[in-house]
């Protein structure tokens, strides 16, 4: 291991007159010398800056309201100078296809840069602090006659680069790029343009930080830039160039430089943050993508803790530990918003044709950190009126840049919408001729009690319960269409009368109450297992039957091996689903889903994994598809064709050499081009070792592929504890429908009093 | 159902006195602890899980025992079936076998094992496990026919296993709010692997009582000195008062936790009866 207990007692207190060097004199850098020096007089504090005083890049920075409390309890005089000088606003601006979509409840702060440096410099003068600006700082050599060094030189810090054997930095360049730019343009909100030039997309981040300018940050991705033949341009080309694409928006002021030019972010991670007497501090521990606008704020409240830690622990080691075990988890955790905010950015041109509401709440939920709750407490106006749009008019994939939807799935499109409408997830949606009451699916997990495929009745019960609890949708998952195709012995199914007669009874009693929808299910290499209570792909014992797969090739490592699946064994297999579509129809199932995932035989034939058979039913994706084409075109022949046929697919297998995501995209849209009008949108389980991600809404992104890339109307289940996550996915244009995580529905009926409460 | 609350076996201390062991299992059958748990080493001076659960079944009868956790990849895995088979019948059935990759690779190379592929490993042992501990072979467990089967780890894969394979969750400590949060992607990966119902949620903490507290502290530093920085944090989080304890123990519960294994930090006999006070 890396690091060894800290050993009290054996290394260096910094109580008294010791000497303190700051390599750097940014924010980190002057902001940690203040408060150390106030700390301790004694001691003798030294900022070494490259550029002379005032001599600074930039134009403004951001601060929230949590920030500058952090920053009154730590020295009340710099905060209030420095809030003396600030900018102030509450609302978030998204400039979309010509509108102004306005977003409010966000405390923010701005300050020029130079006007914060100056703030800082003054200060440590004042406590005492020694200023060595103009100079050349030094390095890690700087360390030898000092008891502390503040390696606070940015983001390409000497410090760390001279000590990296230590300090192991991580430097991850990206393709985007973007120019640091001011404006005369006073915004008066945090301001987010997005603008299409050519085959090319930019946007802008601005925000006001004095009483007569803006920060004007442009980015793009690299062939936008480059087509925009913004690598020719120097200073002046590319300023005149955006003062051109944003002329609307800039109201006739000019954009100004300031020594900018076109760069790409790096972001910068560190194993460890201290090493000897030397530590990390700001933009030289880590970055964020500024999209958030957290590099300020980060390297300010770095200091916070390390003056705290130095002050509250004598020895030094026991102090910076201190100092990095306390940081590192706040830092990791806005550079995880960062990066899915910086991931957004790129994938922008994917939700161009949102409408405005739909797109701006897929913008400020971009990082994960901003739910539709949360948006709902800072502006219930905004919310509501993302409400009212979605009641009048969301539609899956629906804009006006692109027509109507592919698929057929649509929302009720009311000529009125009501004054006050409901929450998203208890909004109706029409998937052909299926119209239901509300966005939010049960699926209650089986409890492979079937007896020969009867449903037993506790399922029934089960199933019962969830449509009177409110659901929209009730959905009898893993039905299997032959007594070879079950997963488990315990499996219910749908290749008898008796099976259909069951499920006709079912539906009857949930009539006029909620939709009842089955999924059928053809286990393949993961059939023939015990019952799920006791685990999952445990092969039976006894009383097995023989397992079938697109290639021989079993689920789990050292597990049974299944046959190749060969033509007579698909037509069979063709013909199974299709009966059993018969019957589901004769049952009255009001929506039919075939599973065509997560290593089930259908799956087996999609994914490059697991499919690997040299005829035409493998290779390429259209050879990987065919089968499972073929048997969706067989079921739409029996199947009604006004009752909605959904399929569910793994669009992310989440291990090395799997499905890739235009693959996922192609193979989706594919089977809505063979008759499928809703995908249910999963990730992982084609193999038994992927590496999965159980985070809240993690089908997310598969849903986002499925329904933004593909344009086709899409179901997505996973971590989705209360209606309220529903609402975040579905907001976002994310899904189309949701299933509620069952495990959190202790008293299922709650479903139904929680929407009309809204 | 409402949390319950196991005590752990002063076993996993260096130099814990033996006599201490077994007169510690036997004092914690009477209180009002739930379980008795043992952890697992292999590059530190804890004593042996198995022996000492073997032992604590002799002189208990109503406490389940159980190991968290247990670095299974360090054993054969037809050794380890067998040594969890009798234990669980010696106990009539009480063995939770809680295990995990373990959080350290010092371990793996005290027993000349790569480290590498230790996931793998400890899922295609869990495969044979489940087949071992179905066999009514000899000795025969009694009760519900295997042991209780508990997995543990943070990463996707992890829960991933315990989905396929365990019947529940043993988180690796921590406060409530990372409980909680281990706890819903625990549920969710279950909920994902089509299980039923929900999984068990098993969660763990450290104690050392009065007198003790500072001793605790270094023994728990000293422990956690591979997290780097975060060792003294986890020193912080030592319980050192009855009132910690049923914050705790509250926290936990309300996270969702179904069993909290509170560890001592000192090898004391007066550390037990005054977790059994803080508990009454």
């Amino acid at each position: 291991m890396s690091h060894t207990a800290a050993k009290p007692s054996q290394s260096p207190s910094l109580r008294g007159s010791r000497r303190i060097v700051s390599v750097g004199g940014g924010p980190a850098g002057l902001y940690a010398a203040i408060l150390l020096k106030k700390a301790d007089p004694a001691r003798e504090v030294t900022v070494r800056e490259r550029n002379a005083a005032g001599e600074t890049f930039g134009f403004g920075v951001v601060f929230s309201d949590q920030t500058l409390a952090n920053l009154h309890e730590a020295d009340p005089e710099t905060h209030e100078r420095i809030t003396g000088a600030f900018a102030h606003w509450d609302a978030i601006d998204i400039y979309y296809q010509g509108e102004l979509v306005r977003c409010g409840g966000n405390a923010f702060a701005g300050i020029a840069r130079r006007q914060l440096l100056d703030i800082l410099r003054r200060r440590a003068e004042e406590l005492g602090v020694r200023l060595d600006f103009g100079i050349k700082p030094g390095g890690p050599e700087a360390a030898a006659d000092a008891d502390l060094l503040l390696a606070a030189d940015g983001v390409g810090s000497a410090t760390r680069t001279g000590l990296a054997d230590a300090f192991r930095p991580g430097l991850q360049s990206h393709g985007a790029r973007y120019i640091w730019l001011g404006t005369t343009k006073v915004f008066d909100a945090f301001t987010f343009i997005f603008r299409r030039h050519g085959r090319g997309w930019f946007q802008v981040h601005a925000y006001p930080y004095d009483a007569g300018m803006s920060t004007f940050i442009v980015e793009c991705d690299q062939a936008s830039w480059l087509e925009a033949g913004l690598d020719q341009a120097d200073e002046a080309a590319s300023i005149r160039w955006c003062e051109r694409l944003f002329a609307p928006e800039l109201d006739g002021h000019p954009l100004v430089g300031n020594r900018s030019r076109w760069i790409g972010f790096t972001t910068v991670t560190n194993r460890t943050w201290h090493h000897r007497n030397v530590v990390l501090l700001g933009d030289a521990a880590h970055t964020a993508h500024f999209s958030i606008g957290s590099g300020t704020k980060l390297a300010m409240e770095d200091a916070i803790a390390l003056a705290d830690a130095v002050d509250r622990h004598d020895d030094l080691d026991t102090a910076l530990a201190r100092y990095e075990s306390e940081r590192r988890p706040v830092v990791e955790r806005t550079q995880a918003a960062a990066a899915a905010s910086r991931g957004w950015f790129e994938t922008w041109p994917r939700w161009d044709g949102f409408p405005p509401p739909q797109f701006a709440f897929s913008l400020l939920a971009r990082s994960g950190r901003v739910s539709y709750d949360n948006l709902r407490r800072r502006d219930p106006a905004f919310v509501h009126a993302l409400d009212r749009w979605f009641a009048a008019r969301a539609g899956p994939a629906a804009s006006p840049a692109e027509g109507p939807p592919r698929g057929s799935g649509r929302a009720e499109i009311a000529a009125d919408p009501p004054e006050v409408a409901p929450a998203p997830a208890f909004q109706p949606f029409r998937l052909g001729g299926l119209r239901l009451a509300n966005r939010l699916v049960a699926a209650p997990v089986p409890d492979y009690a079937a007896s020969e495929g009867l449903p037993s009745a506790g399922l029934v019960a089960e199933l019962e319960r969830a449509g009177r609890g409110g659901a929209g949708l009730v959905l009898a998952t893993l039905v299997a269409v032959a007594p070879e195709a079950r997963v488990t012995a315990g499996c219910a199914g749908l290749w008898s009368d008796s099976h259909e007669a069951s499920w006709r009874a079912l539906r009857e009693r949930l009539a006029g109450r909620a939709h009842l929808g089955v999924q059928l299910v053809h286990a393949g290499p993961r059939g023939s297992t015990r019952p799920r209570t006791l685990g999952t792909d445990w092969p039976l014992a006894d009383g097995g039957w023989p397992l079938v797969a697109a290639s021989a090739l079993p689920y789990l490592p050292g597990g049974p091996v299944p046959a190749e699946l060969d033509l007579a064994g698909m037509a069979t297999v063709r013909e199974w689903f299709a009966a059993a579509a018969g019957r589901a129809a004769g049952a009255g199932f009001d929506l039919l889903e075939l599973h065509f995932g997560q290593g089930y035989l259908l799956g087996t034939f999609i994914s490059p994994l697991t499919n690997r058979r040299g005829d035409a039913f493998g290779g390429s994706l259209e050879g990987r598809l065919r089968f499972p084409i073929e048997v969706l075109g067989a079921v739409r022949e029996r199947w009604p064709a006004g009752r909605p046929l959904a399929v569910c697919l793994t669009v992310d297998d989440q291990a090395p050499g799997g499905l890739a995501a235009d693959e996922a995209a192609a193979a989706a849209a594919a089977m809505r081009d063979a008759g499928c009008d809703l995908v249910e949108a999963t990730a992982g389980q084609t193999t038994a070792a992927w590496q999965p991600d159980y985070r809240r809404a993690f089908a997310g992104p598969a849903g986002d592929l499925v329904r933004n890339a593909a344009k086709v109307p899409a179901l997505v289940a996973g971590n989705l504890p209360t209606p309220a996550d529903a609402d975040t996915v579905l907001a976002s244009g994310h899904a189309d429908l949701c299933v509620l995580g069952r495990p959190s529905l202790p008293d299922p009926p709650w479903l139904r009093p929680a929407g009309t409460a809204r | 159902m409402s949390i319950r609350v196991g005590v752990g076996s002063p076993a996993g201390i260096p130099g814990s006195d033996p006599e201490l062991v077994l007169d510690w299992a036997g004092r914690a059958d009477a209180t009002p602890c739930s379980s008795l748990g043992v952890i697992d080493r292999l590059a530190y001076g804890n004593q042996d899980p198995f022996a000492v659960l073997a032992a604590a079944a002799a002189v208990t009868s109503r406490i389940r025992l159980a190991t968290c956790i247990l670095i299974a990849p360090l054993r054969d895995t037809q050794l380890l079936a067998r040594q969890a088979a009798t234990v669980d019948a010696l106990s009539g059935g009480r063995l939770t076998l809680g295990v995990a990759v373990g959080a350290r690779t010092d371990d793996y190379h005290a027993a000349g094992l790569d480290p590498r592929g230790r996931g793998r490993r400890l899922s295609e042992q869990l495969g044979v496990l489940r087949d071992a501990f179905d066999q009514p072979g000899d000795p025969a467990p009694p009760g519900r026919g295997r042991p209780e089967l508990l997995v543990g780890g943070q990463s996707g894969a992890a829960l991933a296993r315990m989905a396929r394979y365990g019947d529940g969750y043993v988180h690796g400590g921590g406060p409530p709010r990372a409980f909680a949060g281990a706890a819903e992607r625990a549920r969710a990966a279950w909920a994902d692997a089509g299980r039923p119902g929900t999984p068990r949620l098993w969660g763990m903490a450290y104690f050392a009582f009065g007198d003790a507290a500072e001793a605790g502290r270094d023994y728990v530093r000293d422990y956690y000195a591979f997290t780097g920085v975060f060792a003294e944090r986890i020193a912080e989080g030592v319980l050192t008062h009855a009132r910690a304890v049923t914050e705790l123990v509250r926290g936990y519960e309300d996270a969702g936790c179904d069993e909290l294994l509170l560890f001592p930090a000192v090898a004391r006999p007066d550390q037990l009866d005054r977790l059994a006070d803080a508990l009454r």
